[in-house]
């Protein structure tokens, strides 16, 4: 730790003012405050000083992500073993999973922190660390297959159009993570949707076992939902699916990470769940009782454990900057999130991946929910003045 | 007997406007970048978002548009002391209409597969916001040539931004122009794939939402213009 405080007290006078490298000062900042905490003070006025900086709370979600992550590179190996029919230890499974994962990560971090620092060097303002969780969402709601030029060209329109085009970190409306799988289903939707989720890569001596099916639970349960896995295996995610998204348990690790620390809102988690709930058991009462295997007689608890509902409402929902933000708001948009959920994957399969579409919609939406709540609080102080 | 004359004519007589004097050029220029109609008063958007797929239908609805505003502007120009101040609009619906149907029938004779792809929105440049716009702003107050020259501005104002945001769609969406395959077999051949939202209507808000940024950040004079 001394020798890189060695280095970063030894190359600081390039980048202050009159430096050689004065421009690049963001990037150096950026850098410093990574490694250690500034030796500055606020000069003027009184202002609230915490630990929970910016980036200790992205650190935490980061931490939160980490279940998730490691699980998902596992999964990626198990799924890829699975369809040789070969047996492979829990090691040999996520190494395997750990050298496909880890390029689309890298990919990502570096096209999205590169935008980044452009931005701060051209317009002057110091590297933000909204990028931090960003680039490790990205890869989590991908297939394994997605190739990397995919995963560096939504990384940058992200970047580019989600966040700087509207000023930078806090100031996006929508979650810049989600709309660069948006980008993707809709820009490449052949490599989004179809027998893409579990690495096919060839194997010396092995074929491909019969019976070996692409299909994800979404697409199954709107055929026959009882062809679905057991309730454990997609409670434990032994399914194929996009990176992180599979295991509702290591989602659940972070969720409780989320809201130990406070980091995330439990309202809006617990509203989404019980908005899929809700909005499960209507469609399962209104469900035409002649056509027993039909979507809508799905149990409203599978919508929990089916595809990305868990990772999305987790990480997705209760971003902070683009989810709703007063109290009564955060019930309503996570309400809304887990009942469009399941209207949209029981009535629309083109869109499998509901859960994607619905958060981004009450994205937009979170700012109107936002407006007339605070509104109606008024209305109602007024009437009692 | 003479009486000479001392005093100078009463009326002096007004200097005919050169017909590219700097300001009918200013007239015809200012829609192709510091106002113009898409980019800056923001007009006419819902034709932009759908003929822009490819570059040949965008450039012959160019081409349609120009004519239109061109034409009518002048006509209503010219009739514009003879207009009743309460019909005026419903006048100008005459005109517009009539050029339109025009242009429309001219289509469907010598180019029938475009007049296809572009469909309905030939007879929708009647409700294009830039055509009814300039009558109103311009043409109605304004003599017969600059009338003209403002038409041809907006219009080819309007025709830029349609061919640019096309060039990007046709480009990226089907590795084309002009029907050309312009992205060569290679690229595919190495894993490139055609971006299937550049075929989607949100790409062309896109890329004209791009065009705004970029033109604003050139051009000084549109700085913290709303």
């Amino acid at each position: 730790m001394k020798f890189l405080q060695n280095i970063i007290h030894s190359i600081k006078p390039h980048f202050e003012k009159g430096g050689r490298f004065e421009k690049l000062y963001p990037a150096f900042e950026a850098l410093e405050t990574f490694l250690f905490v500034p030796g500055e003070t606020t000069a003027h006025g009184v202002h609230i000083r915490d630990a929970m900086d910016l980036k200790r709370t992205m650190m935490t979600v980061i931490i939160a992500l980490v279940p998730t992550m490691l699980f998902g590179m596992w999964n990626v190996g198990y799924q890829h073993y699975l369809a040789y029919g070969m047996e492979a230890t829990l090691m040999e499974n996520f190494m395997f999973g750990f050298w496909k994962v880890l390029p689309i990560i890298v990919v990502s971090y570096a096209a999205g922190l590169g935008v980044e620092f452009i931005f701060s060097v051209l317009r002057g303002h110091p590297v933000s660390e909204g990028y931090l969780v960003t680039g490790l969402l990205i890869p989590l709601t991908l297939p394994v297959t997605c190739p990397l030029w995919m995963v560096a060209l939504a990384a940058i329109f992200c970047t580019l159009l989600g966040k700087e085009i509207f000023g930078g970190t806090g100031m996006n409306f929508m979650n810049p993570a989600l709309l660069a799988r948006a980008f993707l289903f809709f820009a490449f939707p052949a490599y989004m949707s179809g027998d893409i989720w579990t690495d096919l890569s060839p194997e010396a001596g092995h074929a491909i076992v019969d019976g070996f099916s692409g299909a994800t639970n979404l697409v199954t349960f709107d055929v026959n939902f009882h062809n679905l896995p057991s309730v454990g295996d997609m409670f434990w995610g032994f399914e194929q699916g996009s990176i992180g998204e599979t295991s509702a348990a290591a989602c659940l690790i972070g969720a409780l990470i989320l809201i130990i620390t406070g980091v995330g809102s439990w309202q809006i988690i617990v509203a989404s769940v019980l908005g899929v709930l809700g909005m499960g058991l209507v469609l399962q009462g209104l469900a035409p009782a002649d056509m027993p295997n039909h979507a809508m007689h799905t149990p409203a608890y599978y919508h929990l454990l089916m595809g990305g509902f868990a990772f999305g409402a987790v990480f997705m929902a209760t971003d902070p900057v683009s989810a709703a933000q007063t109290e009564r708001g955060k019930w309503i948009y996570g309400v809304l999130i887990g009942a469009f959920t399941v209207i949209l994957r029981v009535y629309n399969p083109a869109y499998p991946e509901a859960v994607m579409l619905s958060i981004l919609l009450m994205n937009v939406f979170a700012p109107l929910i936002d407006h007339m709540v605070v509104e109606q609080h008024i209305k109602k102080r007024l009437k009692r003045a | 007997m003479s009486v000479e004359s001392t005093s100078a004519p009463a009326v002096q007589e007004k200097k005919k406007e050169a017909l590219f004097s700097k300001k009918n050029v200013r007239t015809l220029r200012d829609p192709l970048d510091d106002n113009n109609p898409i980019t800056v008063q923001v007009l006419g958007i819902c034709s932009a978002l759908a003929v822009t797929v490819q570059v040949k239908p965008a450039l012959i609805m160019a081409a349609g548009v120009i004519f239109v505003t061109a034409f009518s502007n002048l006509i209503t120009s010219m009739l514009r002391n003879s207009i009743p101040n309460r019909v005026r609009i419903i006048v100008q619906l005459i005109i517009v209409a009539t050029l339109v149907t025009i242009v429309d029938q001219v289509l469907k004779a010598y180019m029938f597969d475009v007049s296809k792809k572009l469909s309905v929105f030939v007879g929708l440049i009647i409700t294009n916001c830039i055509v009814m716009g300039r009558l109103e702003a311009f043409a109605l107050a304004q003599k017969p040539w600059p009338s003209f020259l403002d038409g041809v501005g907006n219009g080819l104002g309007y025709g830029i931004i349609l061919v640019v945001v096309a060039i990007f769609r046709e480009l990226f969406g089907a590795g084309t122009l002009l029907g050309f395959h312009v992205i060569p077999q290679w690229a595919y051949d190495h894993g490139y794939v055609n971006n299937g939202l550049m075929v989607l209507p949100p790409a062309a808000l896109f890329v004209i939402g791009m065009y705004i940024w970029v033109q604003r950040s050139w051009n000084k004079k549109l700085v913290n213009v709303s």
